[in-house]
């Protein structure tokens, strides 16, 4: 239990998949202008993370290696994100057009989005057991929320302040992820 | 106003240069720039997947039916990229240790299954492999600047791609090993961003 607590406070908090290792970062620019936004990708990435966290995990171990085909993990990987991102599309679409909406081009973006296809393929390189899979898929998920919708909330009050001219929107948007880097980077050494 | 393939291959060098006029494909771009050689790695097995992808997609283009164009698009890249990680593992090795679970996720790079949609789902062979091989070599050029410049600041050293390292920096020189460090990229992007504004812009 004590592992599990661990694993799931060093993917959060440590290894914080946007701020500390570099992936999902074109969300993280691209639908952080806004809170409503933010908080919508969020969730998004938490639903598809985890289910894409556990089926690759499963098409791994029990498809890919058991055949000796693991040089197809990274087309069979990118086919199981993909047509889930599918099946969210369609689900929000009818559901809760509004969100749909709000998302606009970001959504089908999720293939895209490298910590969805990154946690997947760390989960299988640190060989992680189904449960540590599904926990570090989660706080993965989590951690990437929650940074985003912390810039989120800086990048609001940041647009109201008078930011010089070559400065503006994405180039102050960096600076001020840096910063936020900066301050999770206290985190290092906690586990 | 059609342009020529040479128009279509320069576009990707200045006017439209991924990482800094349209903010795509950063994910590589903040995480492997900690050395030049790494960044200049990354951005030509990018040149490379781009290029093959770009002239696939647009060989296949009238055969792809529109529906589930992005699927095979991505069928198509995929291929490449694991190409590409075959290649690498084979002939660079410490360079694909280094680069790690990057190679694999050039698969979901913005810019290269945007070329496939924006690009070569719409035009010829040429015009796409000069747009593939314009888009990657303006890739590897920012890649290698940022790789740079975060090298010479965070370690005072340059490592040549597929040479050495240099020191360039004096002995009294102390590394501001922020620059390396992951705060440091966004910050280092940030400002350069910044110094591309500043350029005019053509009328």
């Amino acid at each position: 239990m004590g592992d599990i607590i661990v694993l799931a406070i060093s993917c959060i908090f440590v290894n914080n998949i946007l701020l500390a290792q570099f992936l999902g970062n074109c969300p993280f620019l691209g639908t952080s202008k806004k809170m409503e936004t933010a908080v919508g990708m969020a969730m998004a990435v938490v639903f598809v993370m985890v289910m894409a966290g556990l089926i690759t995990w499963l098409v791994d171990n029990y498809i890919l290696t058991r055949l000796g085909l693991e040089y197809l993990r990274t087309i069979a990987f990118i086919l199981v994100i993909a047509s889930l991102v599918q099946f969210v599309e369609m689900f929000l679409k009818k559901s809760i057009p509004a969100l749909y909406a709000g998302l606009g081009i970001f959504l089908p973006l999720i293939t895209t989005n490298c910590a969805v296809m990154g946690a997947c393929l760390i989960n299988i390189k640190e060989e992680y057991s189904f449960v540590q899979t599904l926990v570090s898929s989660f706080s993965y998920a989590v951690g990437f929320g929650l940074a985003l919708i912390l810039f989120a909330g800086v990048r609001e009050r940041v647009i109201l302040g008078r930011v010089p001219k070559p400065l503006q929107d994405t180039s102050i948007g960096l600076v001020t992820a840096g910063l936020i880097a900066l301050a999770f980077m206290g985190f290092k050494g906690m586990v | 106003m059609a342009k020529t393939v040479v128009q279509e291959f320069t576009k990707g060098l200045w006017d439209e240069v991924a990482p800094f006029k349209l903010v795509l494909g950063l994910c590589p771009v903040l995480a492997v720039t900690k050395t030049l050689e790494n960044g200049v790695g990354m951005g030509l097995a990018t040149t490379f997947v781009l290029v093959g992808s770009n002239i696939l997609v647009s060989m296949l283009r009238n055969i792809i039916p529109s529906k589930v164009r992005i699927a095979c698009f991505i069928v198509i890249i995929a291929t490449f990229v694991t190409v590409v990680e075959l290649l690498m593992q084979a002939f660079t090795y410490p360079l694909f240790l280094k680069l790690g679970i990057f190679i694999p996720l050039i698969v979901v790079n913005c810019i290269v299954l945007g070329r496939a949609e924006a690009f070569a789902s719409k035009n010829g062979i040429a015009k796409s492999c000069a747009d593939g091989l314009g888009m990657g070599i303006g890739f590897t050029l920012s890649l290698g600047l940022i790789g740079s410049v975060r090298e010479l600041i965070g370690t005072g050293t340059l490592s040549l791609p597929f040479l050495y390292n240099i020191q360039v920096m004096g002995d009294g020189y102390r590394p501001f090993s922020f620059m390396v460090e992951a705060p440091g990229a966004f910050v280092a992007l940030g400002l350069m961003l910044c110094l591309m504004n500043l350029v005019p812009k053509k009328a």
